[in-house]
């Protein structure tokens, strides 16, 4: 190891570039019924559909995962961790939300 | 090593039956899982208690567990005694979890030969791709508009020469890209779980936050000042100097604005694309009346407005 930096190739998964169902089963290490399970409960929604193919926002990557961690670690059935990750969003952004009332207090 | 207390970590007392440490551990997996916790240390609180779980919820494990005594002490340096397993029928390693989360103790323990070798044994064929890996980046709202690097430490476990995983750090140097919103990933190819048998390595994902700005707060690719003025640049309308993110603006403030006001820099939030919009949202700052002209403008307004904010609350 050189202590010469060397940066590792790095590509941006943003909304420009949405992913189809392989690459969310492939990187989100689950397979394409679980991927449609949390459709099914409204967890994630394809972005576009073209020719019969899904997209996915890469947004979609964060709500999968913690969905099914929350389903495997806590016995949570798909339609409890949907509901928790939409509150937990939320709470996210109520603190956010708090944070900026309370700066502007003082 | 240290002996690990299991039901010290799960708060049981060592006679607890099987419902009550099923309960004690489903309230502290909620209390610590890391998508729910703010605690600090709920990641590594949350891999112990699973560690914990898996042998207490297993009665077989749970006796070979108890077979070591009582008089252990969570910390005491430990070794496990010879032949300790003996008489015991064990079945299937691990469940569900992740095994290479666990400690050397429940690895001595539980870990090699026996029936723990199935543990490590992954699915599948010889020839398997690296598992792709996630972690998570804390940026600066700046390195969304300027891009930026950091060196990340990855903590990779690989096969070793005796065909056992090992933990290996390592450091890499990653470019964040410009634009980047929150809840993005950066995807590095070839960097994450190495392949068995020549197969390629998996894939790292960065999924990335954004650190608390003093100035601004986002809402995805949308950026917000919270904009202080005077009771009379709002009412009468000013031209005033304003932050962004991309450099200081002379902002103009339309007159008979209110607080909350929201002001449209159009193109000014985080970069892409179609890049978002900075929003100024006006705040009034009350003067003090901390001498005798300030109070004596303050009793001139009140004579020169028939003011009457609470009209409506019926009072």
């Amino acid at each position: 190891m050189t202590d010469k930096p060397t940066y590792m190739p790095a590509s941006l998964l943003d909304d420009d570039s949405p992913i189809t169902l392989g690459d969310l089963c492939r990187i989100c290490g689950i397979t394409a019924e679980q991927v449609l399970a949390l459709v099914d409960e409204g967890v994630i929604e394809p972005a576009a559909r073209e020719q019969g193919v899904w997209r996915f926002h890469a947004l979609s990557i964060r709500r999968v995962r913690c969905a099914y961690r929350l389903n495997r670690d806590l016995g949570i059935n798909l339609a409890g961790a949907a509901l928790a990750v939409e509150l937990l969003e939320e709470i996210e952004q109520l603190r956010a939300r708090l944070r900026r009332l309370e700066r502007m207090e003082h | 090593m240290e002996y690990r207390d299991y039901y010290q970590i799960l708060g049981v007392e060592r006679g607890a039956d099987q419902d009550a440490i099923k309960r004690s551990y489903r309230k502290l997996a909620r209390k610590y899982h890391p998508d729910v916790s703010k605690e600090t240390d709920a990641e590594a609180k949350f891999k112990e208690l699973n560690e914990a779980y898996e042998v207490l919820k297993d009665p077989e494990k749970r006796a070979a567990y108890d077979q070591l005594g009582n008089n252990w002490q969570a910390g005491q340096d430990f070794r496990p005694p010879p032949g300790w397993d003996q008489g015991f029928e064990f079945h299937g390693g691990y469940t569900q979890v992740d095994p290479e989360q666990f400690s050397d103790f429940f690895e001595s323990l539980f870990g090699r030969g026996g029936f723990g070798s199935q543990g490590f044994q992954h699915a599948g064929g010889r020839n398997r791709r690296g598992e792709n890996t996630h972690a998570k980046i804390l940026i600066d709202l700046e390195d969304a508009y300027k891009g930026a690097t950091r060196t990340l430490t990855l903590r990779h476990s690989e096969i070793g020469a005796d065909g056992r995983p090992q933990i290996r750090e390592r450091a890499i140097n990653v470019k964040i890209p410009k634009g980047i919103a929150p809840g993005q990933q950066i995807r590095l190819s070839g960097q994450g779980e190495a392949g068995l048998g020549g197969a390629g390595a998996g894939d790292l994902y960065l999924e990335v936050e954004f650190k608390p700005h003093a100035l601004y707060h986002l809402d995805g690719k949308t950026v917000y000042l919270d904009l202080p003025v005077t009771p009379w640049e709002a009412a009468l309308g000013a031209t005033v100097r304003a932050p962004t993110p991309t450099g200081a603006v002379d902002l103009r403030i339309p007159p008979n604005s209110r607080a909350g006001s929201k002001l449209r820099l159009k193109g000014r939030g985080l970069p892409s694309k179609e890049p978002g919009d900075l929003f100024v949202v006006l705040q009034i700052a009350l003067p003090p009346a901390d001498s005798e002209a300030a109070k004596t403008a303050y009793r001139q307004m009140e004579k020169a407005f028939n003011f009457e904010p609470r009209a409506g609350l019926g009072a």
